[in-house]
């Protein structure tokens, strides 16, 4: 009965008044009645009654506060009143507006990326329990097919488990043909993920019946709408992977495209079969890594328990097996690549995010000092409102209430702008020649950490002016003119605030230099070889249908053409240019090593095919010994080039041309020759041993053609697409710039600069604006102080000085303060940035002038203020 | 432990005063109180009202707007069942603090 007159109450909240005055009235008409009647004069009886009830709004406002539903409406009134007052001060509302959309703005663009990439899960139609199955070792992601079939047939903790590799290959209709991005998937992997076709259908575990034995493609939903009209006819039909029939038996449904977060495919094709034909190999061999194992858990498996379990299996394989010494498991997040991209993104985004949680943490400390100042401004308002009866508690939450609409409005507008931004990133194609994209689109979670973030910053720093509130003495407050003595006091607090935010700012500028100074270097670093002027012709013998003996004589013919290319200086060619995306390794072994694994090898080096000329074409220096020539073929002793690291590790200092080691199963090579070190995999590796052998000892049908020429591509592409079409018409040439395609390589070097370049710049203008409204404020606040200063003869250098010289101070420490740790940070950096150190005189040189040129340009408006004081004209405005 | 704030000692009296009278207005209460106290207790007007409501909300009293014998309006207060059960026990948490009072003034 009463909480639905409570929630009547809720909605009639005139009525309860009226009835209440109404009572009221009553009351004090029948003691008007009673003091008449004891002999007072009807004037001094109405008086009488009047002054016993005191204040009726305050009675009114006592009666509805025991009504808990009246809170409701309390907070109505408070957000009215918290806009009307926001209204009356532009200034404040739109510098407030503009830091929170930024700050916010900033954390809600991280966190959609940082969501889509690491906390949403998979986009198949179940989920849950779904994880890859990698080896401890970071970055060892990759398994071999038998090793996946023992992991799948003994393991008792998941109820399936998948293999996949992703590769490239030519496509080819009678029509027209496609270099794609494709899955080599295992027969149950769409059974496993619960996919169902959209048309046709799916190839399953039964289709499978040894090597080469399912010669069917499923494309994805993008190829089929992009390149076959979205024609239902296709199924059914053959198409040529590399020149292989294959028939295409169904296309997935739209939503799903694989199981990596941010690849589009192709198509699929089930593992036993491959473009080439020679899987047999492949499949039976334990020493080909080449897989991801993707599997899922049994309901009410725990992943340590899975661990556990394979672990068992991998120990029991590695007694079995030569080639499984050292194997153990270990399980990760499915959706990049296993580690390879999971682990440098989630430090990566992890760290981001700190930045711009940092971002937003100063802009709430400037929003702190500001609106510090603001109510103290406005302390003659909040004393006049205690002192006619509101309580403490009303007067605070009036002023919450300002700073979390302001809030929720800021983090609206940020979460607006994020989106908008969010959805260009996701249609952005990064590289045109990858099928990537940055579905980073906010899901409701997304909006739900944005508003928390709103509420939060919020009340972090609406409650900052808590302490004035209840400080306050009324009368204290309205005796003296304006808010001079408050002000003084809480200037403490607000140079804190001040000094927090600069110690922020400075960081975040330290930050964003480091990374600058890294990319920069990055973009100069000895890769040990020379990008510059040098044209790329890549594309894999095995598309065009060669075999592999043929493959030499092949490229031979190529380079013979290419070379009489008017404006080609040299030419050479590679299997995999180093800084690409592919790349092998293998491990050596020294001179009289007799048994072949892991543990009794001397250490892993990556290894590329070269052609003779392919060191003078990439720029790579021979520093002692002989490049390769073309009889250093199948019939002369094996040979070898190695880099410096290679030779240092395996002989010493002793000079390495004439020695011998071992790769494999004890296939014996000979040094010829040592190059300078390079980059093979990533701009931040540590240096690798590197080994070159020539072509004609170990074939390769992958072929970079590196052509070397002062002409500018757009004349000399032409022509050698004519060479080379001549060669063999079939053939699919990617011709792009070295320094083009090592854009891949720097993508993360590039997004870390600019996301960190921007938390800079953002971090840079808060830091702006905060010293600005701090001199600023206490310029005007002290205006007539100056006034009178001026007129008994102070200089204006004197007035600047004590009307700056606490801003300053505070810039300066709190400079030092962010420097400082902006150091210590920096080691994180190094992991993403190459070569990050702050301890670099460019670096700490380009912050000091930062904030040295910040706290001049913030300053500037204030001092010229300082300056202009007009004694007269002041005193007269006072 | 004894309620002892000022507030629920209104309360008791408000109480106490609709139990004996039935059915009262807030003047005629603080009349009352006035009267059967010989004039010790004066209630404070802008206190009373604050207090009627929020304990008609919690469900002790009922009102009712109703003629006076003047013919005058008001808004009559009276006890509900939960209001009697009320009124007992701020008796004996008054009785208590009276004799705890008591003790205290005693002890020398």
């Amino acid at each position: 009965m009463s909480i639905f007159r409570r929630l009547a109450n809720t909605f009639s909240r005139s009525e309860l008044h009226q009835e209440i005055d109404a009572e009221i009235q009553s009351h004090v008409e029948m003691r008007i009645a009673d003091n008449i009647a004891a002999g007072m004069s009807p004037e001094e009886a109405r008086r009488d009654a009047l002054l016993r009830f005191g204040s009726r709004v305050v009675m009114r406002e006592r009666m509805t506060a025991a009504d808990a539903a009246t809170a409701f409406d309390a907070f109505g009134r408070d957000l009215r009143y918290a806009a009307r007052q926001l209204r009356r001060s532009p200034a404040f509302t739109a510098t407030a507006l503009v830091t929170l959309i930024l700050g916010i703005g900033a954390n809600v663009v991280v966190f959609s990326v940082l969501n889509a990439a690491l906390l949403r899960p998979l986009d198949v139609p179940q989920p849950a329990g779904l994880c890859h199955v990698v080896h401890k070792q970071q970055g060892y992601d990759n398994q071999s097919y038998p090793d996946y079939l023992d992991f799948k047939s003994k393991n008792s903790t998941f109820s399936d488990m998948a293999a996949y590799r992703i590769e490239s290959a030519g496509l080819s209709t009678k029509d027209a043909a496609y270099k794609c991005w494709y899955y080599r998937v295992s027969g149950n992997f769409f059974d496993m993920l619960g996919v169902q076709p959209a048309q046709g259908r799916f190839f399953h575990a039964s289709d499978e019946h040894g090597p080469n034995s399912a010669p069917y493609i499923v494309l994805s939903d993008d190829f089929w709408r992009a390149h076959f009209d979205a024609d239902a006819r296709i199924v059914g039909t053959t198409v040529d992977v590399n020149k292989h029939p294959f028939t295409v038996i169904g296309v997935a449904p739209p939503a799903f495209h694989g199981t990596e977060v941010f690849l589009w495919p192709a198509f699929w094709m089930p593992i036993v079969n491959s473009p080439s034909g020679d899987t047999a190999d492949y499949l039976a061999s334990r020493f080909s890594h080449n897989l991801l194992i993707l599997g899922r858990l049994k309901p009410g498996v725990t992943a340590q328990q899975a661990t556990d379990n394979l672990n068992a299996i991998a120990q029991e394989l590695a007694r079995q097996n030569r080639a499984d010494d050292g194997l153990d498991a270990r399980l990760t997040k499915p959706g990049l690549m296993g580690d390879q991209l999971g682990a440098p993104a989630r430090s990566f985004l992890a760290g981001i995010m700190l930045l711009a949680l940092l971002v937003l943490l100063a802009a709430c400390a400037n929003l702190a000092s500001l609106f510090a100042a603001c109510t103290a401004d406005r302390s003659r308002e909040l004393a006049i409102r205690l002192a006619i009866g509101s309580s403490r508690w009303n007067v605070l939450r009036q002023l919450l209430s300002e700073a979390v609409l302001l809030s929720v409005l800021g983090g609206a507008l940020g979460t607006i702008f994020s989106t908008f931004l969010l959805n260009a990133l996701t249609r952005w194609q990064p590289f045109p020649e990858f099928p990537i994209h940055v579905a980073v689109s906010p899901d409701p979670k997304v909006y739900f950490v944005a508003l928390l973030l709103s509420i939060g910053s919020g009340m972090l720093w609406g409650l900052v002016p808590m302490r004035q509130v209840w400080a306050t003495d009324s009368a204290q407050v309205m005796k003296s003119s304006g808010a001079g003595t408050i002000v003084f006091r809480r200037f403490t607090l607000r140079e804190l605030l001040l000094g927090v935010q600069i110690t922020l700012c400075t960081l975040l500028v330290t930050a964003s230099f480091v990374a600058l100074r890294g990319m920069q270097r990055s973009l100069h670093a000895p890769f040990g070889f020379q990008p510059q002027g040098v044209l790329l012709a890549e594309t894999d013998l095995h598309m065009g249908g060669h075999s592999d003996a043929s493959t030499t004589q092949m490229q031979k013919r190529m380079l013979e053409e290419v070379t009489r290319v008017p404006g080609v200086s040299s030419v050479g060619i590679i299997d995999e240019t180093p800084l690409g995306t592919g790349g092998s390794g293998s491990f050596v072994f020294r001179v009289g090593t007799t048994d072949f694994r892991m543990s009794t090898s001397a250490f892993g080096a990556k290894y590329f095919s070269i052609s003779p000329g392919y060191l003078t074409a990439a720029g790579t220096r021979l520093l002692t010994g002989r490049d390769f020539t073309w009889h250093d073929d199948a019939r002369a002793r094996n040979v070898a080039i190695v880099n410096q690291t290679f030779a240092q590790r395996m002989f010493g200092t002793t000079s390495p041309i004439g020695l011998r080691f071992l790769v494999g199963q004890g296939t014996p090579y000979e040094v010829v020759g040592v190059v300078e070190n390079g980059k093979y995999e990533s701009l931040t590796e540590a240096p690798w041993a590197a080994m070159f052998f020539p072509l004609e000892q170990s074939p390769q049908s992958d072929t970079s053609l590196i052509v070397r020429s002062p002409l500018p591509p757009s004349e000399i592409v032409p022509e050698l697409r004519q060479v080379l079409a001549q060669i063999d018409p079939s053939l699919p040439f990617v011709f792009h710039t070295w320094p083009d395609a090592l854009g891949f390589v720097q993508f993360p070097a590039r997004i870390a600069t600019a996301t960190l370049g921007v938390m800079g710049l953002l971090a840079a203008m808060l830091a702006l604006t905060g010293v600005f409204g701090m001199a600023m404020y206490s310029v005007s606040k002290r205006m007539r102080e100056f006034g009178i200063r001026v007129a008994v003869g102070a200089q204006p250098v004197q007035l600047m000085r004590s009307a700056l010289s606490r801003p300053l101070i505070l810039l300066l420490s709190g400079s030092v303060a962010g420097l400082l740790l902006g150091v210590i940070a920096s080691q994180l950096l190094a992991q993403i940035v190459y070569q990050a150190t702050p301890r670099d005189p460019l670096v700490l040189g380009g912050v000091v002038i930062t904030m040295a040129l910040l706290g001049f340009v913030a300053t500037w408006i204030p001092a010229q203020r300082a300056f202009g004081v007009h004694p007269a004209r002041l005193l007269r405005e006072e | 432990m004894a309620r002892n704030d000022l507030q629920g000692t209104l309360d008791l009296l408000v109480l106490k005063t609709l139990s004996q009278k039935g059915e009262l207005h807030g003047y005629g209460i603080v009349l009352h109180i006035q009267r059967a106290s010989d004039t010790l207790l004066f209630v404070e007007e802008g206190s009373l009202y604050p207090a009627l409501h929020r304990m008609e909300m919690s469900g002790w009293i009922r009102s009712e707007w109703k003629a006076t014998e003047t013919n005058r309006k008001a808004k009559f207060y009276r006890l509900t069942p939960a209001g009697q059960r009320e009124l007992q026990n701020a008796e004996k948490s008054f009785e208590q603090l009276v004799k705890g009072i008591r003790a205290m003034l005693r002890y020398a």
